[in-house]
This record gives C-alpha cells, sequence and structure tokens, in this order.
C-alpha cells in the first residue's frame, strides 16, 4: 500500500498527486516512469514520475478515462494498492550546449524534472510550454524557475504567443540553433513539432505513451517502431530518437482498446453519478 | 482422474481436472511394483522417492506419504499439475512400457490437495544464521531457492517485480490448469519461513545493482519472461498479442472479468495461436474460453508440440482447430488485423532436437481469417537486470552461464531456473533452485 501525501487539481481535468513510494522516489531520474495499479479491480498505467521530494514521488495526470478517473478522486491519506518503479531508461543528460524543452499539454508536466537534470549539467534551458487556452497552462511558475527562458503560448491566443509551440520552436532553430531538443506532449503534437527540428538536423528526443501492462518487458505491448525496428518503449525508451519513430504505428496502437475504454467508463459511470458517462 | 466435459468446461475458467479420491488414490498407488531400481525416481528432475510415498498411500497413512514428497519438492500441489509427467516420471514407470503407468502426478496432486485441506505441517527451522540473502523473481526457482535457505537459517528476502508473487505460475499458467488459490496457498507456505517477499520491486530500477550487491549472496531466478516474435510483416497491428501479454491480461489483471476488474483485452471472433508449447495451448484455451473461434497453427507434426500431452488433447476436446505442418508467413489487415498467411511445410530429416526440420512448400500458400493473433513462438531471459551486473556471462541464447552448482560466473551471484536454462519447466527450475541454494550454504559453511 501506498499513501498519497497531496492532491490538488492543476487545470480543469489536470491533477497533481504525491505519492509515498520511496523505492521509486530515491532511485527516480529524469525521464522515468512509474507504473500504478489502484485497487483489486484496476489497472497497470505509466504515469511519468514529474517530481521528486525525498520518499515522494510526485505525478500529474489527465483524467481520460477509468484508472485516472479514480486517481483524481484520491485524497491525501487514501492509499494506491500498487507502485513500481522508476521505469524505463533515464533522459540522455549530459552537456549539450543549449536545449530547448517543448511541452505540450499534460506532457509539460515531464519537463521540469529533465530541465532540472539539464541545468545541473551545465546547459543553458529555453522552455516552450503550450496549451489549448490560459486556463489548461499547467507549471507555467515552476518552469520559469527550472528553465533560463521560458516562452508560453496558448491556441487560442488567450495568454502568451498565439498558435502552436512548433511556431516559436522554428524561430529559435534559424536564430539561434540549440544542440538539443525535448518535444514531450500527445502523439500528434509530438510528430508534428518534432518534424520542425529534422530539416535542421537537431537532436530531438519524444517521450511515446504506447499502451502498457507490466512496463518491464515481458508483454510487448508497448512496442514501438524506431528506425524500422521494433522496441519495446517500457524498457528501451521512452524517450527516443523523434526523427526516427513511427507516430502513425503509435497512434494507431494507442487506438487498441477504444471500444473497451468507453465500455469501462460507463460500468464505472452508471453506479449512480447520473452522468451516462460524460465525465 | 475425472475432467469435466468439455462442453461445460469452455464456459467458465474452474479447474478441468477435478483430480482424484482417497479410494482411487489408494487402489493406484497398490499397482505400484516397487521396483528395486524404480525408473520413475530417474525421471523426476527432484528425484523424489516415487515407490517411497505410493507405499504410505497404499496403507492409506496420507501424512507421511506427503511428508516424503516434500523431502524433495516444497510445491507438490503445483507439480502435480503441470509436470510434464509423460516425459519425466511415468514416462520413465515401468508399467508403462506394456500398460498404463503409474498416475504419480495426479497421486502426487491428490496428497498435496488433501494435506491443504487437512492443514499444513509446516517444516523445521534451522537456528537463525547471521547471512541475508538476495532473491530476485518469485517464480517457482525463486521461491524454492528462498524457501530452501529459510529453512536452512538464512534471512531471505525476495524482490518481485510485479504486484503479485509465483512468477509464470501467476501471470503465465491459467486458472483452469492451476487454480490461483493454489498458488496462493503454497507462496503462503514459503512466507510461514519467515521469507519476506517485496512486490513491487523491480532490481535493477526500484533496488540498484549496489543495494542488491550489498546481501551476502544474491540468487537470480528472473525467468525467461521476454516474448520473442516472429519478425513477419503486420505484426505489430492492433489485435497481435504475444502469448505473454495475452495471458497476462488475463490471469494477472483478469480481464476475462471486465468491465468488473478495469483491464481489457480483445475477446471472441477468430483467433489464430501460433506455438506449439504450454504456452500455446494455454492462450488458444484461454481465447476459447472467451468465445472465441480458435486455430492454432504449429509448423512441425502434431506429436513434435512440445506442450504436455493431457493439455494437446484437451485443446482438441474443447473444439481448437489444430493446423500443424503450416507456418505464418504474414499478418494480414490495414492497422487491424483480418487475416494470417500460412503456408504449409514439409517435415524433412531429423534436426538436433530430434523432431524433423520444416521446409516451406512453395505455392501452399493461404489465408486464414483472423481478428486476433497471439504468438507463442518462445520466450528468452529478460536482459534488463542481467545486463546491469557487471561481469555476469550470458550465452548465445541470452541465457545465463552458471556451472551445475548454479554459480554464475560472479563469486557470491547463483542463479537459477529458467534464466539459466531458457524456458523449459517448473520442476527444472525447482530442481536448480535446490542446487544454487545448496551452493550458498555450502559457500558459508566453508564446504
Ligand atoms: C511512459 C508513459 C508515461 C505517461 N505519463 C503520463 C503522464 O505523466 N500524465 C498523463 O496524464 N498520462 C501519462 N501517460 C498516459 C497514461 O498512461 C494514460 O492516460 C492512462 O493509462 C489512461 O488510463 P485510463 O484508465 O484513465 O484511461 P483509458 O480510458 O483506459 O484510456 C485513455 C487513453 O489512454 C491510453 N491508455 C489506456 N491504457 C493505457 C495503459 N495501460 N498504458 C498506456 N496508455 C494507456 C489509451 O490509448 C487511451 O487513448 C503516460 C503513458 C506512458 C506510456
Ligand atoms: C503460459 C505458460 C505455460 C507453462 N506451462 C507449463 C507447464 O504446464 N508445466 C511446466 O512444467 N512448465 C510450464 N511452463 C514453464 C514454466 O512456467 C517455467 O519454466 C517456470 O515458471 C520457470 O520458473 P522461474 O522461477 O525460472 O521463472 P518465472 O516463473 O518466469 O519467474 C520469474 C519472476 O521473476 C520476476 N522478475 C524478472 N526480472 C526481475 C527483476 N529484475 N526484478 C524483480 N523481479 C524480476 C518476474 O516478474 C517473474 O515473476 C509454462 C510457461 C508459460 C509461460
Ligand atoms: S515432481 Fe513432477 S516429475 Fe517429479 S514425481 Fe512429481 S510430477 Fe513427477
Ligand atoms: S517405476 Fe512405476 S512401478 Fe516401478 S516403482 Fe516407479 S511407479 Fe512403481
Ligand atoms: S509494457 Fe509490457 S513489455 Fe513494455
Amino acid at each position: 500500500m501506498y499513501t498519497v501525501r497531496s492532491a490538488k487539481t492543476l487545470s480543469e481535468n489536470v491533477f497533481e498527486t504525491w505519492i509515498e513510494a520511496p523505492h521509486v522516489s530515491r532511485n527516480a531520474e529524469a525521464g522515468q516512469f512509474l507504473v500504478l495499479r489502484i485497487d483489486e479491480e484496476g489497472e497497470r498505467i505509466p504515469l511519468t514520475i514529474s517530481g521528486v521530494d525525498g520518499d515522494l514521488v510526485r505525478v500529474i495526470f489527465m483524467a481520460v478515462g477509468t484508472t485516472t478517473e479514480k486517481l483524481a478522486a484520491l485524497k491525501a491519506g487514501d492509499t494506491i494498492l500498487d507502485v513500481v518503479g522508476p521505469l524505463g531508461q533515464p533522459s540522455e543528460v549530459h552537456h549539450f550546449g543549449s536545449c530547448v524543452l517543448v511541452g505540450g499539454g499534460v506532457g509539460i508536466a515531464c519537463l521540469p524534472i529533465i530541465a532540472k537534470a539539464l541545468k545541473a549539467s551545465g546547459n543553458s534551458v529555453i522552455g516552450i510550454i503550450g496549451a489549448r487556452n490560459k486556463d489548461l497552462l499547467i507549471l507555467e511558475d515552476e518552469m520559469r524557475e527550472a528553465c533560463d527562458e521560458l516562452i508560453v503560448t496558448t491556441d487560442d491566443g488567450s495568454y502568451g504567443i498565439k498558435g502552436f509551440a512548433a511556431g516559436p520552436l522554428k524561430e529559435i532553430c534559424e536564430s539561434r540553433p540549440p544542440d538539443a531538443v525535448w518535444v514531450i506532449g500527445p502523439a500528434i503534437m509530438m510528430k508534428v513539432t518534432s518534424g520542425v527540428t529534422k530539416p535542421f538536423g537537431i537532436r530531438t528526443f519524444v517521450s511515446l505513451n504506447p499502451i502498457m501492462v507490466d512496463g518491464t518487458g515481458m508483454c510487448g505491448s508497448c512496442r514501438v517502431v524506431v528506425n524500422g525496428e521494433t522496441k519495446f518503449a517500457c524498457v528501451d525508451g521512452p524517450e527516443f530518437d523523434a526523427h526516427l519513430v513511427d507516430f502513425d504505428l503509435l497512434m494507431n496502437r494507442q487506438r487498441f482498446y477504444h471500444p473497451e475504454e468507453k465500455e469501462s467508463r460507463e460500468h464505472h459511470h452508471s453506479g449512480g453519478c447520473g452522468c451516462g458517462g460524460n465525465h | 482422474m475425472a475432467d469435466r466435459s468439455a462442453e461445460a468446461r469452455v464456459k467458465d475458467f474452474a479447474e478441468v481436472d477435478c483430480g482424484i479420491s482417497a479410494e482411487e488414490a489408494v487402489i493406484e498407488a497398490a499397482r505400484c511394483l516397487r521396483c528395486k531400481k524404480p525408473a520413475c525416481v530417474d525421471g523426476c528432475p527432484v528425484g523424489i522417492d516415487i515407490p517411497g510415498f505410493l507405499k504410505y498411500i497404499e496403507d492409506e497413512d496420507f501424512r507421511s506419504a506427503i511428508a516424503i514428497i516434500k523431502e524433495s519438492n516444497m510445491l507438490p500441489a503445483i507439480c502435480g499439475r503441470v509436470c510434464p509427467q509423460e516425459a519425466q516420471c511415468e514416462g520413465e514407470c515401468i508399467l508403462g512400457v506394456k500398460d498404463k503407468p503409474i498416475a504419480i502426478g495426479a497421486l502426487e496432486r491428490f496428497l498435496a490437495d488433501w494435506e491443504r485441506e487437512q492443514g499444513v505441517t509446516a517444516p523445521a527451522v534451522s537456528e537463525k544464521r547471521k547471512e541475508k540473502i538476495a532473491v530476485v523473481g518469485s517464480g517457482p526457482a525463486g521461491l524454492t531457492a528462498a524457501a530452501e535457505l529459510a529453512r536452512n537459517g538464512f534471512s531471505v528476502t525476495i524482490f518481485e517485480a510485479l504486484h503479485a508473487a509465483g512468477g509464470v505460475l501467476t501471470y503465465g499458467i491459467p486458472e483452469f490448469r492451476l487454480p490461483k488459490k493454489i498458488v496462493a496457498a503454497e507462496i503462503d507456505e514459503v512466507k510461514r519461513l519467515g521469507v519476506e517477499i517485496k512486490t513491487n520491486h523491480l532490481v535493477g530500477r526500484s533496488v540498484p545493482v549496489e543495494e542488491l550487491l550489498s546481501y551476502d549472496a544474491v540468487i537470480l531466478a528472473t525467468g525467461a519472461g521476454l516474448p520473442g516474435f516472429m519478425g513477419i510483416s503486420g505484426e505489430n497491428q492492433i489485435g497481435v498479442f504475444s502469448a505473454n501479454e495475452f495471458l497476462t491480461r488475463v490471469n494477472l489483471m483478469h480481464a476475462n472479468a471486465f468491465p468488473e476488474y478495469d483491464t481489457p483485452v480483445k475477446r471472441g471472433g477468430n483467433v489464430v495461436v501460433i506455438g506449439g508449447g504450454n504456452v500455446a495451448m494455454d492462450a488458444a484455451r484461454v481465447a476459447r474460453r472467451m468465445g472465441a473461434e480458435v486455430t492454432l497453427v504449429y509448423r512441425r507434426r502434431q506429436e513434435d508440440m512440445p506442450a504436455r500431452l493431457v493439455e494437446v488433447h484437451h485443446a482438441e476436446e474443447e473444439g481448437i482447430r489444430f493446423l500443424t505442418c503450416t507456418n505464418p508467413t504474414r499478418i494480414l489487415g490495414e492497422g487491424t488485423v483480418t487475416g494470417v498467411e500460412v503456408v504449409s511445410m514439409d517435415m524433412c530429416e531429423l534436426d538436433d532436437s530430434g523432431r524433423p526440420s520444416a521446409k516451406p512448400i512453395p505455392g501452399s500458400e493461404q489465408i486464414i481469417p483472423a481478428d486476433i493473433v497471439i504468438e507463442a513462438i518462445g520466450q528468452s531471459p529478460n536482459p534488463l537486470l542481467i545486463r546491469m551486473i557487471e561481469g555476469l556471462v550470458r550465452e548465445k541464447k541470452g541465457n545465463l552461464k552458471v556451472d551445475m552448482d548454479g554459480r554464475t560466473t560472479i563469486p557470491k551471484i547463483f542463479a537459477a531456473g529458467d534464466v539459466a536454462t531458457g524456458a523449459a519447466t517448473v520442476i527444472l527450475a525447482m530442481g536448480a533452485a535446490k542446487v544454487a541454494a545448496e551452493s550458498v550454504r555450502k559457500m558459508f559453511d566453508g564446504e
């Protein structure tokens, strides 16, 4: 049993939860994730480790389905049945020179820990964080503190620069090309945004989020294709060279259980809230 | 020795084989000739005194009978159910030459089940010693090594990456062959010896290698969990599973009870299972129980299948269609599986394994419609941890190099089970674990 130490809402549908899990927190490095299972009936789901404080680990997640909704309902003092981690390869952190970290939506959650690690290795770090609108933007203060410079974009222009994060990234690549770039967010955003750095030949990492079960390399559910080769994202990744990733395959495989995910939510929401599966 | 009818059992996950009664056990045991040089014992990888325990059954002294088994085998309820007896103890039984061999597995299972119902006698534990031993992995090898060491007074901690102990016994072999409450009961026995099992601990990640090496000795029992894929086109489409994933979703995560349990799996439809071993049979029969029409594609002949004989029969009875001497060449579909292209195979001269090698017959391609494809073509040791430990030597197939005593190439690190042999059997894993545990004891006793 692992205890939730604090839980709060960051924006509509995005939540921050600190969990006591010393075996994870003490060994975690930037770019790694954990797998949790909330209760006996629960599914194992992967979430990025987005912060560490002593024996506590932080996860930041969007409530998109059964498990993340259950997790969002947990308050300080509640417990989670299983937490395993840290899993996956850490981010490739060393002295590159200058780095740009781009985060889209809840993908921003992955960035502060990477930014801090890159800074500690002597890099200068520019952050670009984007959201659909001002209310959905998360971790702005934390990113401002972790980076040397922070650029904010919103799709609707309600805050910062209007448009996608790809815009400022392209400008930076043209005016002062960085040595390495990270792009983390929804698969389609990673595909499009990491395409920006390709003509410039800039080393670019993305963190892939295929469906996982064990997270330890024994099932192959998480397979992705990188440079024409099948890899298991949970042990070979989750970060890969963006310019070699088959994003279309990733997006297709993410749809594997769409009908069942819907059925699961309907099952859990038929219990009295009367929403018919709409929240 | 009664199996539930095929029509009834394909509708649920309850155990297929209902076991035998005490009366049947006594009659069966009485058939044994008590051979002076019992061939059956040579066939058992842990050398159980088989005529010895059969005699006690005949005398209806079940308590003494099970005590004999437990001298050599800590997990009899499991082995009685899953050992490939026809290739081991029963395969060697002299009665098998003219008639039926003694049903040693069924009798072993009977005793273990009897004892569990009557209350299990805890084995004696030696005086506590100061050495601390880490065991990595809680499959049959890890559990056996831990139990042996704990009985010898060592403090033992098992680290297990998954949320439940048992390894393949828990996530791989389905409920209808090996009920999970039996696995849990045998794990509880190991815990009663004072063994601590830390689940959710992936060694190499949650437990850094330096911390692992701070134990006085280490036994690696991490199994062979890395699933192989054929490497044919179309393999990464929706609907293609490794058997490990399919079985884990059902056995460990209870996807058969979705949506009561949150983990989904695809069900029903046309399922094609590729392979001919226990893993393939299990995947096929699980799919069948979830409403599918199942075709099992195997590249050699039915008699070459490495699965336990009885499971092949059970699969046939349950309506699994066998397509032998056939091999998949491509998985078809546009993002989601629609079929499998297969080619017929010509059986040629015997290969190293003593089975005929199979060669594709040009022009014999045909397409089998499929909504789900499950590949059960073999597993190899998961390299995650063993790659991180400097100095550990691995062999060609990725398994660890160990000597006759279970020693790896690093002094205080031992290994047992599938990680050392490659995918094998429960009882071989247990036998090797006993050897490794004994080597650890000898090391500290200066023998
Ligand atoms: C390495 C990794 C790190 C991740 N980090 C974060 C994070 O920090 N914050 C965050 O909000 N999300 C993260 N995700 C995605 C997160 O795991 C899914 O949102 C979550 O599993 C959804 O589960 P659900 O039951 O709530 O929803 P479902 O209704 O089950 O699924 C909703 C969506 O999540 C995906 N999904 C479902 N089950 C899984 C699974 N077992 N593994 C992976 N994806 C699944 C599906 O493709 C689907 O599109 C990460 C995924 C991976 C692989
Ligand atoms: C579906 C299936 C059916 C089978 N049927 C039969 C049968 O009928 N009869 C038979 O005799 N054999 C059968 N086998 C084979 C048999 O199960 C194995 O040979 C046996 O389980 C091997 O035991 P083990 O202890 O070496 O490994 P495993 O049972 O594989 O256990 C290894 C454990 O180590 C854990 N682990 C791995 N790496 C780490 C790490 N770094 N840190 C912490 N934990 C780790 C794994 O999670 C796992 O729980 C079957 C196998 C499968 C897959
Ligand atoms: S352990 Fe297996 S091989 Fe040995 S006697 Fe029992 S069933 Fe036979
Ligand atoms: S070989 Fe058969 S008959 Fe002989 S002792 Fe063993 S079980 Fe009995
Ligand atoms: S999640 Fe099972 S192998 Fe990656």
